[in-house]
């Protein structure tokens, strides 16, 4: 029996040391990745304070719970010779507090929980709006009160690698899978207001350093806002979290965040290549869905 | 006290006993019948694994190596739809019918034809859920929650999922109804409603679940199909329709389904910790009234699957407050398996340390459930792999494996043998080290953002991922190892002496010999009896 459990073990930790030294070949690793990202807005600040919260209350509960237990099956186990208790069978007073201790914790996490809820749905005084709308598969992005609009699919070099059998390696493409040709460009500082919804099957629009993920559904306008925090320009990246369909899984969302003076600058020459017609025609069309109409 | 007239009954079967395939086509014997949905579980479980072998070796590296996206999620939901349907809840309806009437002193369920029906529609329903796998256009893609309008671009094999939910719905309900009839007619004189076992009253509830949600699963499935076929616009959009409300309805069965398959897994347990502790269960009434509790919640919390669809902020609010509560009923079961355990004299057969691996594991998935119950940081969570492995845990480690403790643990009852311990040890190490190499590090992906149903991801993820498939294919493998130890032990495990396989065992179905007699109990077990099994 207990050669049994030495092998068990033994074989377990030949497989574990398999797994680790077989994915060397990444330029990063990818084992530092175990955590949400604290990110880079008011909402996804709040968002990580709680769930840091809310896990070490319930590392917590598993240290004293899990501790209990483990005592019991270290202690009371029979091969030491313990001998049942038989007459343990109900406490009133026991159960009432651990009925009673549970509650406590949870009145206690439930506060900040609604408390940040409230606060972050909170969509008024948005000085961007920004419409979103999901299609199979890519995202649509107009500016509202501009003539600004433009599509964004996956980036080139990933659309080519993600093919079965593609025979071009992940690794070797920048950001695969989640690079995109048109990348959304909001300004960091200010408060930004997303529109969104869908012209064909439900989509989720995500990114993580946000903490912003909201369903893009057809028939509804779901609002979401944030705003990015003014010293953190940058490229930030998700992908759409509903399953969507057969490329659900390759229509990214990219953010380029940029200072507020560049924005405008961006934003004009947007409008002004608009206007020639140049560039985006082919967008500007606005989305046309592809026929989703179910044919029996 | 029970040998005597256990041995007339015994002759008087043998002339009832139905040979050959008759006594499975036509079988109206619980046993028989229990023993059917067992095996048919094991195989869906077989299959519902195969098709996940698949998606972990896809995940094993980014890049599209083995399957194209549209049938990998096919995969994906192939292997949900069976896994829930095909594998999880057959076996506890096996499990009920094997065990209910030994537990409660009956010698039969109350309905064996119905009980023939509702088990004989499940081949032909996963027959037909199988073989869209082999019709024009692509086999189910939209995840086994079938959201509108997605599920609805699927071509001919629409109609053979919608057929096939509402063929394993009518099982379901008649299943149920059988449970209820016979815990509520069918007890011995004496077997009080809180004396019996703590597995009956689990099912009694789960049946009661059962009842309520599958017709509302079915009544959304057909307003799909009327949608797809006949016109209507429930859910569509463009019609007037709303896609939202599908997952108001399907998760209204939902999160009942949910603890369709968790709630007899308490039931196990609190049967197994008592037998292997040699104490009696702590506070049993508790146990109970935590039970329904968690039923009567799990009714008003379905909208905590629907954080992020944009519903207004006051219901978020409700939702959420709601599922927290869940916790409360939650926590006092696994602080009553605690307190069983606690001064106990503990041995740690098969079903024990798969029962203490579901109190430490289980535990995790609640932990997760907990934190995913708190709507700002469920924003993040939601469609992750956070969430996959939240309910995997609860799942494989909670529901499975409490099948798989009540096999070992009733396989001596039910086979008259003793099956390999040792080899049954090995079974629980691997399953159990490995269940954590496979679902564990998905809860970092989840976090680090890996949007789950993705047939591909981004190279950062390929290292957990790697770690993931590992594990998935040796907790796979190592699976293989049930039906071989049960087929042994039925075939050639030693004799059980006596009608106790475990020292510390009580209840009704310990006072019959092992195995016991084709029809259980033809006299009712007499009121001491009843009492010395429910000392609690």
């Amino acid at each position: 029996m207990h050669r049994a459990r030495l092998g068990i073990l033994g074989v377990t930790l030949a497989l574990l040391a398999a797994a680790a030294g077989m994915p060397a070949a990444h330029a990063e690793s990818g084992w530092s990745l175990i955590n949400m990202p604290r990110g880079v807005t008011n909402v996804s600040r709040q968002i990580y304070g709680l769930h840091m919260m809310a896990f070490w209350v319930c590392v917590g509960i598993a240290v004293v719970v899990f501790g209990v237990m483990i005592w019991s099956l270290v202690f009371h186990r029979r091969s030491r010779g313990a001998v049942a208790d038989v007459t343990m069978v109900h406490n009133t007073k026991v159960e009432i507090i651990w009925t009673a201790i549970p509650v406590i914790i949870l009145v206690c996490m439930a506060v900040p929980a609604a408390r940040i809820l409230v606060r972050i749905n909170n969509n008024s005084h948005a000085q961007l709006n920004i419409r979103v709308t999901g299609f199979q598969w890519g995202w649509q992005y107009q500016y509202v009160g501009t003539p600004v609009s433009f599509i964004s699919k996956l980036g080139y070099r990933s659309d080519q690698a993600r093919e079965l059998d593609s025979g071009i390696n992940p690794d070797s493409v920048p950001h695969y899978l989640l690079t995109v040709d048109h990348p959304l460009v909001v300004p960091t500082g200010t408060k930004i207001r997303l529109l969104v919804t869908s012209v064909d099957v439900i989509h989720s629009w995500w990114v993580p350093d946000f903490g912003v993920k909201k369903d893009a559904i057809p028939g509804f306008i779901n609002e979401v806002s944030f705003t990015v925090d003014p010293n953190k320009p940058g490229t930030y990246r998700g992908q759409c979290t509903e399953l969507c369909g057969r490329d659900h899984a390759y229509m990214p969302v990219v953010v380029h965040a940029v200072s507020p003076a560049e924005f405008s600058a961006w934003l004009k020459q947007q409008e002004a290549q608009q206007k020639q017609g140049v560039n985006l025609s082919a967008q500007q069309a606005s989305v046309q869905p592809p026929v989703t109409q179910p044919t029996g | 006290m029970a040998e005597p007239h256990v041995e007339t009954t015994a002759h008087a079967d043998h002339e009832h006993m139905p040979h050959g395939w008759r006594r499975w086509v036509f079988a109206t014997n619980h046993k028989d019948i229990g023993t059917m949905y067992l095996i048919a579980s094991c195989v869906m479980f077989f299959i519902g694994g195969a098709a996940a072998m698949v998606i972990r070796a896809e995940l094993f590296k980014p890049g599209m190596q083995l399957v194209d996206p549209g049938v990998f999620n096919s995969l994906t939901t192939l292997h949900g739809l069976i896994m829930i349907f095909g594998a999880i809840m057959p076996a506890w309806v096996g499990l009920a019918n094997w065990m209910i009437p030994l537990q409660i002193g009956a010698p039969d369920m109350a309905l064996p034809r119905l009980n023939n029906l509702s088990f004989w529609i499940l081949p032909f329903a996963f027959s037909l859920l199988i073989a869209t796998f082999f019709v024009p256009g692509s086999a189910p893609a939209g995840g086994w929650t079938m959201y509108p309008p997605l599920t609805l671009q699927f071509g001919d094999s629409f109609p053979m999922l919608i057929f096939a939910i509402h063929l394993m719905g009518i099982s379901s309900i008649l299943g149920a109804i059988n449970v209820i009839v016979t815990i509520m007619n069918m007890r011995a004189p004496g077997m009080t409603l809180l004396r019996m076992p703590l597995f009956v009253w689990t099912w009694l509830i789960t049946a009661f679940l059962l009842i309520a949600v599958m017709p509302v699963l079915a009544g959304a499935v057909t307003m799909m199909l009327t949608d797809h076929f006949f016109g209507t616009s429930f859910f569509n959009a463009a019609g007037g329709g709303d896609p939202v409300m599908f997952q108001h309805i399907f998760w209204f069965f939902g999160h009942p389904e949910v603890y369709i398959m968790i709630l007899p897994a308490f039931g196990v347990i609190s049967e197994i910790i008592p037998t292997f502790s040699r104490k009696p269960l702590f506070g049993y009434e508790a146990m109970v009234y935590a039970t329904a509790s968690i039923a009567f919640l799990s009714f008003i919390v379905w909208a905590h699957h629907m954080f992020t669809v944009g519903l207004p902020v006051s219901a978020q609010l409700f939702f959420m407050f709601s599922t927290m509560l869940i916790a409360v009923p939650t926590g006092v079961k696994v602080f009553n398996w605690a307190a069983t355990m606690w001064k106990g004299s503990l041995s740690f057969e098969p079903p024990m340390l798969f029962a203490v691996a579901f109190l430490f594991l289980f535990s995790i998935g609640g932990f997760s459930g907990l934190m995913l119950a708190l709507v700002p940081a469920d924003y993040q969570y939601h469609g992750t792999y956070f969430v996959v492995a939240h309910f995997h845990y609860v799942l494989v480690t909670g529901a499975a494996f409490a099948i798989m403790g009540a096999v070992y643990y009733w396989l001596p009852k039910w086979s008259g043998r003793m099956y390999d311990m040792a080899l049954a040890k090995w079974h629980f190490w691997l399953s159990t080290i490995f269940v954590n190499v496979l679902f564990f590090p998905q809860h970092f992906l989840g976090l680090a953002g890996m949007p789950r149903r993705t047939p591909d991801y981004a190279v950062q993820f390929t290292d957990w991922n790697q770690v993931s498939s590992i594990g998935g294919f040796a907790f796979g493998l190592s699976q293989l190892l049930l039906p071989y130890i049960v087929w042994k032990c039925v075939r050639s495990g030693k004799r059980v002496e006596g009608n106790k396989a475990w020292e510390g065992a009580h209840g009704l179905e310990w006072e019959l010999p092992s195995p016991p007699p084709f029809h259980s109990w033809t006299v009712p077990p007499s009121e001491a009896l009843i009492a010395r099994g429910a000392e609690h």
